[in-house]
């Protein structure tokens, strides 16, 4: 008998359990021993998931601010710089131009040049050319003359103040440099500044990425609630062979959809054959339905529309049909019940469905790479293009960073509106 | 929602409407997977349907872009990589997922929510920020292009979908049983598989082939994660698709929604034994 | 179904052509690794490397190669192998700017050409064999391949109009329909240019004023609309065949697998064409033994008669000048395979050669202007 629910009767006052030690004691021993079990259980899980998923994203945001290039390279010219004036129109004197000389004969002999032009050139164009120009230019220097002069020889650029103002602005360990470029701005010698109009991309493809994520989801919930509506009123035999037809290409791969609808809205595909066989479009004036944004709504549509309606199903399945019918009986035609009474009942599947879809559609990057052309796009495929084609890592993880903490915010009003343990899968 | 005899007609021209949009919306879910599989078949190396197959002409159909899927070495290799990850992958996520979520259960648990938000994470982080980040974290390991980088990977993607199927089996479980078992003198771990394991075991299922399909059909997280000698069979149809439509796409599309319905069935099966067994109403 | 037909005809024939070739010499390799891990592009290009290269050498020596078709990433996971201390590849096939910039970085190992490689059959030391192919230290050139325009035949549009020059692909009034053109700033900025009305002397002197790169933008503005941009090698020949563009950019190889092994009606335009290189490189600081393998294997698959072979499969010049008159036939096909090569004088009549020092300098900020421009 462990079983603390046993206890004796009260005897001065205080309860003891079967063993003699007071009620209380042993329930918060029990207690102890039960959240003791349950951590120990949980444990090895979350130290999974902490060492091979929350470690590496932690290490990706690490990379948004991590400037250590610099340092490192050019660790004297850095030190050198540090009583330079940058608001001056001087430039930095000949001790910095010695260390200068000094770290890249270093980095030269380490072929660290190149990484740190590319580096230092996301933030000031001409920095790549000017590094790689090192190699040459250093072999003709003459260790007894000056360097300043011989740099400014060598390449003229050296004598302009704003190469050394940007090496001193991101001279530091960290650097805020990634992110701001993440957002379309720059530092400037009048501080924070948006870039020049042509040059501004991400704040545009974010807000592509939002905005069509919200039209799907809008549409997503324009189709999804009229399926969840009658699944949730027809007699369950019924609604049984609908929901497996809902959840087939839920269960469907994600790249077999996207290839379907490839076949389908190409230009000599599918349904712009049927267009041109109905007579609906002329043969040389088919549409244009895929490598565009229209490619990527419909696609995208498609692809979460389950999404929608399950988590609408749920909580529809859950209104009672007696309501419907009382305001009926008191008065109500069908639109009056339907948008006074029931709708409002289901506003919490309505809110799970759209934000899930929503936090699904914005980080979405297979089908839009495939079906998105240049016009359908998202944010995520840019990060991937800065991963593994421009090599920018720093600001493929400020970008990440930017989309991570939108993703986040709304997982936490998921969280709030819905709680992650009413999740439910089919 | 049947028709009352006494309805006006503008209420039955509504019940029509409202009909004819549903069977439109659910043509518009179930048709792109229609059209894959008699394309599949298709004799010609097109993705439309040639003026024989509409007229139904036998010797417009044809296996061979079947045939082709099984005997290319490309496919084969990718498939076998398939196999060779997703079970161990799965395996992973089901036995560590089952554990923590019968742990989550439990009444008094210390920061049960934020456990919970961790855990579930990987499905809500958008899978190429997940890829970005190991593929820089694992290749500081030396795991970035190995077989145990990938399955790892594929492991915590697979997590959250034990985490809620389980935990969803185990709200409807009576803790008296529990109990009951203990009483009659069974330890923690014999009152586990004598008693929680059979009950939770429709949820368990259910969470491992979810597990395994998000390993089986995931492409972003191998693309970074993985290098040539993993490639999986999604990340075959990636290049695929990317590089020129072949058929034999189609073909392994069809035959990957034949193993969706097969899975879908024992699901379907798996929910009902399992409301059975809990006393619940089929439903 | 290019791929595989090429496949199919690449594995029979191949097999008794590697056993014939069994009777060369090949230098015996001691203290090196037996299995070798090659980067590249996949596709019809990798089945002519294995088809040439790998298959003879693996039934010469009994090394194992794994073939990883990474190439168009290999400076971001070469970089990343390095970061993690774990060089998992042996030999990369890059392109010749891709190989500058690995170069740069220390990425690639410096070669000493002479002492590595095969002299010509015709006795032609390596480094005068192939010549202006040794862009940089690291870089061991296999072949020639250019980058040109395919075009349908066969749109009423035109009116039976044939395009005959690069600029009728920037000609919408006569030449009407969608392009396809790649999706980075090379070899798009140039021929805008030319059609600008630049000549092909002043033309890096025209991109390296601020005004420049506008100017090309400028003009690319006017067939934007009508542009799909394509990434991987395959689409542009994709999308010719499947009708969904009238111009496309791409690799002569590629096009010459779609007009003469699948026989659509498309044709090629040899004007301004883009002449690259395209070739190895090898991981630096590779152990021992593994770099032993593959100083091995290089020697043997730049020879002279290797570098002509691959043309049996692909329709790309062999890099070395000795073994431009050992062009033959292609091995399934059966056609003269000279008339197709980018190196055929016929086709050279208009060519353009991408400035590498030009784009290593100046890529990055070209690249950044180029897709800001893409998404206005």
């Amino acid at each position: 008998m462990t079983d603390a629910t046993a206890g004796k009767p009260p005897r001065g006052g205080q309860m003891l359990a079967a063993d003699g030690t007071p009620l209380k004691v042993s329930l918060r021993r029990a207690m102890r021993a039960q959240k003791l079990r349950a951590l120990l259980l949980i444990s090895p899980l979350l130290l999974f998931v902490l060492l091979t998923f929350i470690l590496p994203i932690g290490d990706m945001l690490l990379r948004s601010v991590e400037n250590d290039i610099v340092p490192s390279t050019l660790p004297k010219t850095v030190v050198a710089l540090q009583d330079w004036d940058p608001k001056t129109s001087e430039l930095p004197g000949e001790p910095v131009f010695a260390g200068l000389h000094d770290d890249l004969v270093i980095a030269v002999e380490k072929k660290a040049n190149t990484r740190l032009g590319q580096r230092l050139n996301y933030e000031y164009s001409g920095f790549s050319s000017l590094m790689r120009g090192v190699v040459r230019d250093l072999k003709s220097m003459d260790t007894s003359r000056p360097f300043m002069e011989q740099f400014i020889e060598a390449d003229k650029k050296w004598g302009d103040p704003a190469v050394w103002r940007t090496l001193k602005t991101f001279s530091g360990e960290y650097t805020s440099g990634y992110l701001l470029n993440a957002l379309d701005m720059q530092r400037t010698e009048n501080g924070i500044q948006m870039k020049p109009e042509q040059e501004r991309i991400y704040l545009k493809l974010f807000l592509r990425t939002m905005a069509m994520s919200l039209g799907i989801t809008f549409i997503c919930l324009l189709l999804g609630y009229p399926i969840a509506f009658l699944l949730a009123s027809l007699p369950l035999r019924t609604s049984n062979l609908i929901l497996i037809l809902v959840l087939l290409p839920f269960w469907t791969s994600l790249l077999v959809r996207t290839a379907a609808w490839k076949v389908l809205l190409q230009q000599q595909g599918v349904i712009n054959d049927i267009l041109v066989w109905l007579g609906l479009v002329a043969d040389n004036a088919r549409l244009v339905m895929i490598n565009n944004a229209t490619g990527t709504t419909i696609a995208m549509t498609h692809i979460l529309l389950p999404f929608m309606i399950l988590p609408l199903f749920s909580v529809m399945k859950g209104i009672p049909p007696s309501y419907m019918r009382a305001a009926k009986s008191l008065g109500a035609n069908d639109w009056t019940a339907f948008w006074r009474v029931y709708f409002p009942q289901s506003i919490p599947g309505v809110g799970a469905g759209a934000i899930l879809c929503f936090i699904l559609a914005i980080g979405y990057y297979i089908t839009p790479e495939l079906v998105g052309g240049t016009s359908g796009v998202f944010i995520s495929n840019r990060i991937a293009y800065h991963i593994s084609t421009s090599l920018n890592w720093g600001l493929a993880a400020a970008l990440a960073t930017l989309l991570l903490v939108v993703v986040l915010a709304l997982y936490w009003t998921y969280d709030r509106i819905v709680g992650i343990d009413n999740v439910k899968l089919g | 929602m049947a028709l009352p005899p006494y309805a006006t007609t503008g209420q039955r021209v509504w019940f029509w409407t409202f009909r004819a949009i549903c069977v439109a919306i659910i043509f518009f879910l179930i048709m792109p997977i229609l059209v894959v599989i008699p394309l599949s078949f298709n004799a010609q190396n097109f993705f439309t349907f040639t003026p024989e197959m509409l007229r139904f002409e036998p010797g417009a159909y044809s296996l061979r872009h079947y045939q082709d899927f099984f005997t290319n070495p490309d496919w084969q290799a990718a498939l076998w990589n398939s196999v060779r990850i997703a079970p161990v992958a799965t395996l992973v996520a089901v036995v560590l997922g089952t554990l923590a979520a019968v742990g989550l259960s439990q009444s008094h648990v210390p920061f049960r929510g934020t456990i919970m938000a961790i855990l579930i994470s990987p499905m809500i982080v958008p899978l190429i920020i997940s890829a970005a980040g190991m593929y820089f974290f694992y290749s500081r390991l030396g795991l970035q292009g190995s077989y145990w980088g990938v399955v790892l990977a594929h492991a915590v993607l697979g997590i959250p979908f034990v985490i809620i199927t389980v935990t969803a089996t185990l709200v409807g479980f009576d803790k008296s049983l529990v109990r009951a078992a203990a009483n009659m003198g069974a330890g923690p771990v014999r009152t586990f598989f004598k008693v929680q394991m059979p009950l939770i075991l429709p949820g368990v299922i259910s969470g491992a082939l979810f597990a395994f399909i998000t390993s089986f059909d995931e492409v972003v997280v191998v693309l970074f994660v993985g290098s040539a000698s993993q490639k999986t069979l999604p990340w075959q149809m990636f290049i695929g698709l990317r590089e020129q439509i072949s058929p034999t796409i189609l073909a392994v599309a069809t035959i990957l929604v034949a193993i969706s319905v097969a899975l879908l069935t024992t699901l379907e099966l798996l929910r009902r034994r399992s409301e059975k067994l809990r006393g619940m109403s089929p439903g | 179904m290019s791929l595989r037909y090429i496949l199919g005809a690449a594995v029979l024939v191949g097999l008794p052509f590697g056993a014939a070739m069994a009777a060369d010499d090949i230098e015996p390799c001691d203290g090196c690794a037996n299995s070798m891990t090659v980067v590249s592009w996949g596709g019809a290009y990798q089945t002519s490397q294995q088809n040439a290269y790998s298959k003879p050498y693996a039934e010469l020596t009994g090394t194992t190669f794994t073939w990883d078709e990474s190439s168009n990433e290999a400076v971001a996971k070469l970089r990343a192998q390095f970061e993690a201390g774990n060089v998992t590849w042996d030999l990369v096939d890059v392109e010749g700017p891709d190989s500058q910039r690995l170069c740069d970085e220390g990425l690639a190992m410096p070669i000493d050409f002479d002492a590595v490689l095969a002299p010509g059959d015709d006795g032609s030391t390596p480094t005068a064999d192939f010549g202006d192919g040794l862009i940089n230290e690291c870089f061991i050139p296999q072949i020639w391949f250019s980058t040109t325009f395919g075009y349908r035949t066969d749109v009423a549009e035109w009116n039976g109009a044939v395009p005959t020059s690069l600029c009728d692909v920037f000609d919408m009034e006569k030449f009407p329909g969608k392009r396809a053109l790649e999706k980075r700033p090379k070899k798009n900025l140039e021929w805008a240019l030319l059609c600008d009305g630049v000549t092909k002397e002043e033309l890096y002197d025209v991109l390296s004023t601020p005004e420049g790169v506008d100017r090309a933008l400028k003009k690319l503005d006017t067939i934007k609309d009508q542009t799909v941009w394509w990434s991987a090698g395959a689409e542009a020949p994709q999308l010719l065949a499947d009708k969904e563009v009238v111009f496309g950019s791409t690799y002569n190889g590629r096009l010459f697998a779609v007009i003469e092994e699948q026989h659509q009606p498309v044709a090629m335009l040899w004007d301004y064409e883009v002449f690259d290189f395209d070739g190895w490189i090898v991981p630096a600081d590779l152990p021992e033994d593994r770099k032993a393998r593959v100083m091995n294997f290089l020697r043997f698959a730049t020879d002279t008669q290797r570098l002509a072979d691959q043309a049996k499969w692909i329709s790309y010049g062999p890099a070395r000048a000795s073994s431009q008159p050992l062009v033959g036939k292609h091995a399934d096909l059966g056609i003269e395979m000279a008339p197709h090569m980018p190196t055929n004088p016929d086709n050279m009549k208009n060519y353009l050669v991408n400035n590498i020092e030009w784009w290593a300098d100046h890529q990055d900020e070209v690249e950044a202007k180029f897709q800001a421009w893409l998404t206005q």
